[in-house]
């Protein structure tokens, strides 16, 4: 049985819920049979690759479903062994090339190029080209990056990239260059209540208005997890009822206890009871962009109208730092550390104005 | 221009001249083009009807390439018979680096002979110090003749065109250097960039440097009405504009979007807000709503409208452009508050191509433009 987020995807444009003027225009840009490169970007959880699969469907037909995941290794230039999954159809190919951390540019410069270059279509297939769907670029090394630039402009004759990220930030401006991007916003919490309506519809339950609305708003507008709520509080209970319990993700309470925690007491040794926390954290591979997301929040709301201000600013700058360098545990404990330093001066300062 | 432009430019004259002057290697031959154009008509139907503008519409020959004079002007007399120097093409994406070297090299060499005399090696191939010592070696040391097959004359030299080179590692680029003294007897080298900072000075001083610059309106407004009336498609005056400022001066990206305009919009005259949309620019109603939120002193208001923005996928780099040149403008803001905000501005710039988070850095931005809108007394 499988989950309700893959078992009610659309797969065709024209059944795409929402952004229904995108998929008309995606739906004119592939109807000659040809389009350019495509840069598709938005959040996490905004439904980038249901509409990519969609894209694919119209251009090749049904045949594009039939996937099969195969293993391919590689030897990078230093003899190291490298071996990196794929999903494919006879028509397209879907790496995720970040999968191998630092050796991404191998994988761009064996397997991509070899798939560009040999034309392997049925002559029965009207298409010209087939497409290679790469997904995470945002996390792709600058070097892998332009080891695309070329490849990409040689054999466009025989193969389109479609390249997917959440953020265009961190792809290099020649690679854009060589793209037409699309960007996927996130469906509006409205359009989030309706889909979780009819996916419900569709499995014989009802739900209430109210449940809906307050999934929808708890999802921040992030629609793969809005459909996972909902399954999870039909296991809980049903039939629903609109003030029932929302689950939420466990670690999603604790940091929110370490928020408090940091809140409660500003002293060396609660920073390393914090430490302690925030590793068990990473340990469950929470990212940490998230922790100190979270964090951010939760802090912030105990905080005074400048001293907010003041907050962001540093949690800015650390986690500049942290994605810059090698642990995160420093640069998530510095942020820790500097927020205490900001929020005992506030108290002190406080407490002084009171005499 | 700055100082330092200039500096360069004058460097750059100097070197052009030496060798501007210098003899022809090999006897003067004026072989026009015509032959290379009637072969690209053959191309084109070989590759039947996907071929995407930006390919189709690629320079073929050095008289192509537009805007860049000073670069086809050398190459020119170089087609005519005198000798060439080593190269350094740098500049944004876009403006022809490989276009031009390309077509160059096939008007050189002939589209027979181009294949054993010229070596392209970029950015997808593996260009280790192994590589640059054995193959580029390999290869340069191997005799060039001075004719084609057919008889004709041609220069009696390689080309080794190193594309995207701003991704060669330092060690390799020390070996090539090395190469580079060794065979400038047989080999020429090509190299290309967008950061000419990214090459070793040794290398660059080799080299003939030139700057490629982003194209100029009016290039890209010929250049483009041109492919309309080719493709027989229809763009309103006002789309056009848009369509020259949003590609900031990179003709691919001009053409891209022409192009998928195109298709969006059949048999139907393509607007301005067609070109905006394709070229992912934040409607005006948004960063006017972000500087509302600004001056609200709320954080929780400033909060929710960049989670907003971050949700319907605006790339943080295009709102910070665009962020800019409203700031600039603010008449509510004196001369030093803009600084101060346009200095936290190149910060985050900074951040967000390390990767950084852009809530974060979005925040901290628009915390201090609340910060001097609010706070600050003038
Ligand atoms: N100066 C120019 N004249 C005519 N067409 C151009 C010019 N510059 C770019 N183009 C168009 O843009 C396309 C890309 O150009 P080209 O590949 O030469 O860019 P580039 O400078 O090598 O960019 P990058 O730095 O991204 O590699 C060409 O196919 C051509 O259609
Ligand atoms: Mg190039």
């Amino acid at each position: 049985m499988s989950l309700w987020v893959d078992k009610h995807r659309p797969n065709l444009l024209n059944k795409l819920d929402y952004h229904k003027d995108q998929a008309t225009h995606l739906k004119k840009l592939v109807h000659g049979g040809d389009f350019p490169h495509l840069l598709v970007y938005g959040p996490s959880g905004a439904g980038k690759k249901t509409r990519i699969m969609c894209l694919l469907r119209e251009l090749y037909g049904s045949g594009v479903e039939k996937l099969r995941i195969e293993q391919h290794h590689f030897t990078t230039p230093s003899n190291k062994k490298l071996e990196i999954s794929t999903i494919s159809s006879n028509y397209h190919i879907e790496v995720n090339p970040s999968d191998v951390g630092n050796n991404d540019r191998v994988v761009i410069q064996e397997l991509i190029k070899n798939v560009a270059q040999v034309n392997q279509l049925e002559t029965s297939c009207q298409k010209d080209f087939k497409v290679v769907v790469l997904t995470e670029v945002d996390r792709l090394t600058k070097d892998a990056q332009h080891a695309l630039r070329r490849t990409m402009e040689k054999y466009m004759a025989t193969c389109r990239i479609i390249l997917c990220c959440n953020s265009t930030s961190k792809v290099i401006p020649a690679i854009q260059s060589r793209c037409l991007g699309v960007r996927v916003a996130a469906p509006a919490v409205e359009e989030i209540c309706k889909i979780l309506q009819n996916v419900c519809k569709k499995e014989g339950l009802t739900l209430p208005t109210e449940l809906a609305e307050r999934i929808a708003k708890k999802s921040n507008r992030n629609l793969r997890r809005a459909l996972l709520t909902c399954e999870a509080c039909k296991v809980q209970q049903y039939p629903f009822s609109g003030d029932q319990d929302i689950t939420e993700p466990d670690w999603e309470l604790y940091l929110r206890e370490t928020a408090a925690l940091i809140v409660q007491q500003q002293t060396p040794k609660r920073l390393l009871e914090v430490r302690g926390r925030l590793y068990e954290l990473l340990t469950h591979c929470i990212p940490p962009d998230i922790i100190m997301k979270g964090l951010v929040q939760e802090l912030i709301s105990n905080c005074d109208g400048e001293l907010k201000i003041e907050v962001v600013q540093s949690a800015a700058y650390y986690e500049h730092r942290l994605q810059m360098g090698q642990k995160a545990i420093y640069h998530l404990e510095a942020f820790v550390a500097k927020f205490m330093a900001i929020y005992k001066r506030f108290l002190e300062d406080g407490i002084a104005d009171l005499f | 221009m700055n100082y330092g432009d200039r500096q360069n430019n004058k460097k750059k004259y100097l070197t052009m001249q030496a060798f501007l002057k210098g003899g022809s290697t090999f006897s003067k031959n004026k072989e026009k083009t015509a032959p290379t154009t009637s072969k690209d008509a053959k191309d084109l139907k070989e590759t039947k009807k996907h071929i995407p503008w930006v390919e189709k519409y690629r320079p073929r020959c050095v008289d192509d390439v537009a805007h860049q004079e000073e670069v086809v002007s050398v190459l020119k007399k170089s087609l005519e018979g005198e000798d060439l120097p080593n190269l350094l093409f740098y500049g944004p994406p876009g403006t022809g680096k490989t276009s031009t070297i390309l077509a160059a090299s096939r008007e050189l060499f002939g589209a027979d002979l181009v294949k054993q005399r010229v070596l392209e090696l970029n950015a997808s191939d593996e260009r280790g110090i192994d590589v640059v010592r054995k193959k580029v070696k390999n290869f340069s040391q191997l005799t060039a003749s001075g004719t084609r097959p057919n008889g004709k004359p041609c220069p009696p030299f390689k080309i080794v065109i190193l594309d995207e080179s701003d991704s060669m590692t330092r060690p390799a680029q020390a070996a090539l250097r090395r190469t580079m003294e060794k065979q400038t007897k047989t080999t020429r080298f090509c190299l290309i960039c967008n950061y000419v900072s990214r090459i070793i000075e040794p290398i660059a001083s080799r080299c003939a440097k030139f700057r490629f610059m982003p194209l100029s309106v009016k290039t890209l407004g010929d250049r483009l009405k041109m492919i309309c009336e080719k493709e027989n498609i229809q763009c309103s005056e006002e789309a056009m504009t848009a369509l020259i400022d949003t590609s900031g001066g990179d003709m691919r990206k001009a053409i891209t979007y022409l192009q998928s305009a195109s298709r969006l919009k059949v048999d139907e005259e393509i607007t301005k807000t067609d070109i905006f949309e394709i070229a992912g620019v934040i409607l005006d109603e948004v960063i006017d709503q972000l500087i509302k939120a600004c001056h609200s002193d709320s954080y929780e208001k400033l909060g929710t409208c960049v989670k907003d923005i971050i949700c319907d996928g605006h790339s943080a780099m295009q709102l910070i452009t665009q962020l800019h040149d409203k700031i600039v403008q603010m008449e509510e803001l004196d001369d030093k508050q803009k600084s101060i905000i346009c200095e936290k501005l190149a910060i985050v710039d900074k951040c967000l191509m390390d990767g950084a988070d852009e809530f974060l850095q979005i925040m901290a931005l628009t915390g201090v433009m609340m910060q001097q809108i609010c706070h600050e007394q003038k």
